[in-house]
């Protein structure tokens, strides 16, 4: 939810200015901190700086106005907050030395990149998504040090209290220089196989916003991380992979509740709200995926729901395919659930039943109320609506949501209506 | 940066035997780019003694300190450039696979 606009001139060129560090800080901010841990070592140190700088520039931009190179003055302020702080403590003359020399990019920064250098951003998501560091410090330290997300919000939006956040990430900071953890992006084979390990972390930030009976809370982080890896990473088709499909999940945001907050399942929503700049980005990224791993095939299904006018209109067997595609790679209970689903709709409610059963055999769907409400739905269109009334009730008793638990009820009702 | 690699036994070893690594090799490959600086294998825990003081009295009894199922078994140190490299170090030596390998630097007494 945006707050509504401000009205006045001085209310709306003060809005503008806050919106200026907003936009700046989404790409100038894990520069900064990346570039001072690089200089200095010290990840505390660069944290507090990047952050000053933008609350500095919170203050100033209203009263004289954006500067023309906004990261530029950004990493300037950040730079000198951090030379006046390590002069306090007079630190090694080297690092001094290093900070001193470290002038702010000029506008293009990319662009004037020589190919061998490799991004700042990009050493410090592998450090902050090392797999010497326990999963919940990766996902903690990325959204602090790469997002600039406030300690205190993580803590909230992660369930923990702000002091055992703070804690984790001061632990997770001193595990980095302690276990000699390298500020470095692995290269050849090592980097094939860590990049699956920061792609999991993302994909763990962007999931974590999809609780259910809960608002997104930290998938405009993925998103913008997924493009910024991708923009930094061309190469690996996998990042663009699943950057298609964190945009074709986003791109349901708006559309996933009803008026009273009710979740909608993909076929009740409105195809109108769909985010279509989204889907197109998501599109073209999946244009340049040129292989088959876990998050290009999940992107692919993705995509049949997203170019489909209508639930009706959604090419089933398509989705029928990728779906037997991932089981071959990344067999689940979960991804055979869905692939019974798929089925169901692609060839008719017996195929998926038969895969259902199957899939419910291996007993890692035992007490899984989806997997019932997914039965129900089955048997419901094979015509047995009192079996299937029966079976959304039961699914309704297992599940702990309680907005679910309505929605199954509704189709019962429905059903013996 | 110096690392202690604790050779451990572990409870559920990888049992697939293609490619195990040569131990041998190993060492000589490390040695010679001064990535091992020693390292050695232990007796059983049953030829460990364990000594205690305890209020000025000396207290010697038999075995490892902890009795568990997993057991040190060797040790190797290690000097690295960092923990990546220590892991390359590590994962390519035999018991990587048939046990575990903990890799704990060494404390940095002058910070």
């Amino acid at each position: 939810m945006r707050p509504p606009a401000p009205v006045g001139a001085v209310a709306a060129a003060s809005a503008g200015a806050a919106r200026a560090v907003g936009d700046a800080s989404v790409e100038a901010y894990p520069r900064i901190v990346a570039t001072l841990i690089r200089v200095t070592g010290d990840w505390a140190l660069a944290e507090d700086c990047a952050q000053e700088a933008l609350a500095v520039a919170l203050e100033r931009w209203p009263a004289d106005g954006v500067p023309a190179n906004p990261g530029g003055w950004l990493l300037t302020v950040a730079r000198n907050r951090a030379l006046d702080v390590l002069r306090r403590a007079t630190v090694e003359r080297r690092k001094l030395h290093d900070l001193a020399l470290l002038t702010p990019p000029d506008g293009q920064p990319e662009a004037a990149a020589p190919e061998d250098v490799v991004d700042d951003r990009l050493r410090l998501i592998f450090t902050c998504c090392h797999p010497a560091l326990a999963i919940e410090a990766r996902v903690a330290l990325t959204l602090r040090t790469v997002c600039g997300v406030p300690t205190g919000d993580i803590a909230r939006l992660l369930l923990v209290s702000e002091s055992t956040m703070t804690r984790r990430l001061t632990r997770a900071r001193t595990r980095i220089a302690q276990a000699g953890i390298p500020y470095r992006v692995p290269s050849g084979p090592a980097l094939t196989e860590r990049l699956p390990g920061v792609l999991a972390v993302l994909y763990l930030l962007f999931t974590r916003g999809y609780v259910v009976d809960g608002e997104p809370a930290f998938a405009d982080e993925a998103v913008r991380l997924a493009r910024l890896l991708d923009r930094l990473m061309p190469k690996q088709s996998e990042v663009a992979a699943l950057l298609a499909l964190f945009l074709f999940q986003h791109s349901r945001r708006d559309a996933r509740r009803d008026a009273a907050g009710n979740l909608l399942t993909l076929e009740r929503q409105d195809r109108a709200r769909w985010d279509r700049a989204a889907i197109a980005e998501g599109l073209g990224a999946l244009d340049r995926v040129r292989h088959d791993g876990p998050y290009a095939w999940q992107a692919r299904i993705a995509a049949c729901h997203a170019t489909a006018s209508s639930a009706d209109a959604t090419d089933w067997p398509a989705i029928a395919r990728a779906y037997d595609a991932l089981m071959g790679i990344r067999p689940s209970p979960v991804i055979a659930l869905n692939r019974a689903v798929a089925h169901g709709y692609a060839y008719g409610p017996h195929a998926g039943l038969s895969l259902l059963d199957a899939a419910q055999a291996g007993g890692g769907l035992d007490g899984n109320p989806l997997a019932v409400a997914v039965r129900a739905d089955l048997v419901a269109r094979q015509g047995d609506r009192l079996w299937a009334a029966a079976l959304f009730r039961e699914a309704a008793a297992a599940v702990d949501s309680t907005v679910e638990r309505r929605a199954l009820l509704d189709r019962a009702a429905e059903l013996t209506r | 940066m110096k690392y202690m690699m604790f050779v451990c036994s572990d409870t559920e070893p990888d049992n697939d035997p293609t490619d195990l690594p040569d131990i041998h090799a190993w060492v000589a490959e490390n040695d010679a780019r001064g990535r091992r600086l020693t390292g050695d294998v232990l007796a059983p825990t049953s030829a460990a003694t364990t000594v205690r003081v305890r209020k000025g009295e000396l207290l010697v009894s038999e075995g490892p300190f902890a009795e568990t199922t997993e057991v040190i078994v060797g040790f190797d140190l290690l000097d690295c450039a960092d923990l990546d490299e220590a892991i390359e170090v590590a994962r390519a030596h035999p018991m990587a696979r048939e046990g575990r390998l903990e890799l704990r630097p060494f404390a940095d007494l002058s910070a």
